[in-house]
């Protein structure tokens, strides 16, 4: 356990301006090189706003967010964008693109301001496509991509950044088994492999049981339970997080969860 | 061969800005004729460089709102000119320079506003509420330009009117020099946001986590973008269509990254208004077209080429 500590959020508050309760009330998330913690709760239990914080992008009211050491707000975005890759909830460009172009942008932050692209920003390119199986998509516009191939475009300029520090918001959110499963386990291969620290935001409580190291849960912007899935995903936590009954059953050593029927329609 | 292809275009429009005009000046002459050194010429150079400055500006301002339909007067600088320019009339300010100084006084009390209320919590720059406030600081300089033409008398008005929509026929040494001075600044501003607008064009937290620091990048072309464009109309007037229509003739040949988009987009800018100025002063000679008409007729047929093979592809 002494590898580097990347991502160390301690106690972090946050509430957004003119709302009436903190999105965030004292989180807390460290993570080390080659971990891979997954980031659980319903919508608007605050994990993005966790990102948020952690990464920098809001100044937390309460806490403090450190990135190798270092206050994330310390960090200029073009430093912190060397040590950090994001593949945000959101995006839309208006202008058409081409996937190789995108995937360039991911070099943004090692440009100089006039000079052009070096020979190892396209070799740095040309990994982040290896990597996420895309290099026959090169060439291709981005609005004819599949959106399991857009989401692993979006991960390749994530990994364009050469980032030590990868943090996913929902990446599967609108996929199907075989690309969901497929991106799973390219994460944990990045993580495994090469050592990236990753942070996986996700509605899906039985592959987070299953790929990540660590389980965060968050209810209400409180952190509810973390530690490995099998001490987190428990049928009461669960119920009382999300407002549903369910039974967990093991799985290849994974927790795995069933949402059960209400047994309202006549049982 | 794209940018060979551009360049010749370039270098073809201008030299048949300096040849081709209502007076007949023999080639052979074409080096000592008063003519062409003292009224042609600068109005070549001229013409290209506020063409090559408003084409800029409308492709940096798209990348800024994200919507590909911005142009350089979306965001109310003419309507402030326009203010400027009847008010100065109106109040019978004298000299040579009261128009132009008039107008880009007035953009730039537009430009103020419309960045003032286009902040958003006191710092962040909103490029919706941009375009909003663009619109309505617009509207009310225009309602109040209209106010003054009606209370007015008609030949003070229509001197107004005929310098605010008269193009480039103010050309002098003297503007040129002010354009070569002035622009510069403002240009290198906006080039060197070339890959910053690639980054930003994906919205704005992506573009803060691949590293672009967003809200000194929206600022920054912005101003330069506002300042190009009433500079512009200071020594030109309000001429349409070239911001909106050679920025997308660029995209069409170049794609949307604005490494070679933007240069692109200023040659092609160039271009285009030293073409039409020439068909301006040459058509219905010894009268002139405002050239606004004519940026709008020679640039909607090509503008219409390119959109048919752009959307084949």
């Amino acid at each position: 356990m002494d590898r580097e500590l990347i991502l160390d959020a301690r106690d972090v508050a946050y509430r957004y301006p003119g709302a009436v309760r903190d999105a965030l009330a004292g989180v807390s998330l460290a993570l080390r090189a080659g971990a891979f913690h997954a980031v659980l709760g319903p919508n608007g239990s605050g994990k993005t706003t966790l990102v948020r914080v952690a990464l920098g992008l809001l100044s937390p009211r309460a806490g403090t967010a450190a990135i190798l050491g270092r206050a994330a707000a310390a960090w200029s975005r073009r430093d912190l964008a060397r040590i950090v890759g994001v593949v945000a909830q959101r995006e839309e460009n208006p202008f058409p693109q081409r996937v190789r172009e995108t995937v360039l942008l991911g070099r943004f932050a090692h440009l100089s301001l006039w000079a052009g692209e070096r020979p190892e920003d396209h070799e740095a390119v040309s990994r982040a496509l290896e990597r996420c199986d895309v290099v026959p998509l090169a060439d291709r516009w981005l609005w004819t991509l599949s959106g399991g191939e857009y989401q692993r475009v979006r991960l390749a300029r994530a990994l364009a950044q050469e980032p030590r520090l990868l943090v996913l918001d929902e990446p599967t959110a609108s996929l199907d088994i075989r690309h969901e499963m497929e991106l799973f386990e390219l994460v944990r291969a990045l993580a495994d492999r090469h050592g990236l620290a990753v942070v996986l935001i996700t509605h899906h409580v039985n592959l987070a049981a299953r790929f990540a190291d660590q389980v965060l849960l968050l209810a209400e912007g409180r952190a509810v339970a973390r530690g490995s899935p099998a001490a987190v995903l428990t049928a009461e936590t669960v119920r009382r997080v999300f407002g549903w009954p369910v039974a967990i059953a093991p799985f290849e050593g994974a927790p795995q969860m069933i949402p059960l029927r209400s047994g309202k329609d006549g049982v | 061969m794209r940018w060979l292809g551009l360049g010749v275009a370039a270098a073809a429009a201008f030299v048949l800005a300096v040849v081709v005009g209502p007076a007949h000046v023999p080639l052979a002459n074409l080096m000592t004729s008063d003519i062409v050194r003292s009224l042609r010429l600068p109005r070549a150079i001229l013409a290209f460089l506020v063409g090559g400055a408003l084409a800029l500006s409308g492709a940096s301002l798209q990348a800024l709102v994200r919507n590909p339909l911005a142009d350089p007067f979306l965001l109310g600088l003419s309507g402030g000119a326009g203010l400027g320019a009847v008010l100065a009339i109106a109040l019978r300010i004298g000299g040579p320079w009261a128009l132009p100084l008039a107008a880009f006084a007035g953009a730039l009390v537009a430009m103020g506003l419309v960045y003032r209320l286009g902040l958003v919590g006191g710092s962040a720059l909103d490029p919706r509420v941009l375009i909003l406030a663009g619109v309505a600081v617009g509207a009310f300089a225009s309602a109040v330009t209209t106010a003054i033409v009606s209370l007015s008398e008609a030949t003070q008005l229509r001197n107004a009117f005929l310098w605010l929509w008269g193009g480039l026929s103010g050309a002098s040494w003297d503007t040129v020099l002010v354009a070569c001075v002035y622009f510069p600044l403002p240009v290198l501003v906006l080039l060197a946001a070339a890959r910053p607008l690639d980054v930003l064009a994906l919205g704005e937290e992506p573009a803060r986590h691949l590293g672009a620091d967003v809200e000194p990048l929206k600022r920054r072309v912005y101003l330069a973008a506002s300042l190009l464009t009433a500079a512009a109309v200071a020594v030109s007037g309000v001429i349409g269509f070239v911001g909106l229509v050679v920025p997308h003739a660029m995209r069409a040949l170049w794609g949307h990254q604005h490494r070679p988009l933007l240069p692109a987009a200023f040659l092609g800018g160039g271009t285009l208004l030293a073409l039409s100025d020439t068909v301006a002063r040459t058509f219905v000679a010894p009268r002139e077209l405002p050239v606004g008409i004519v940026t709008a007729l020679v640039g909607v047929p090509v503008f219409a080429l390119l959109l048919r093979r752009w959307t084949a592809s």
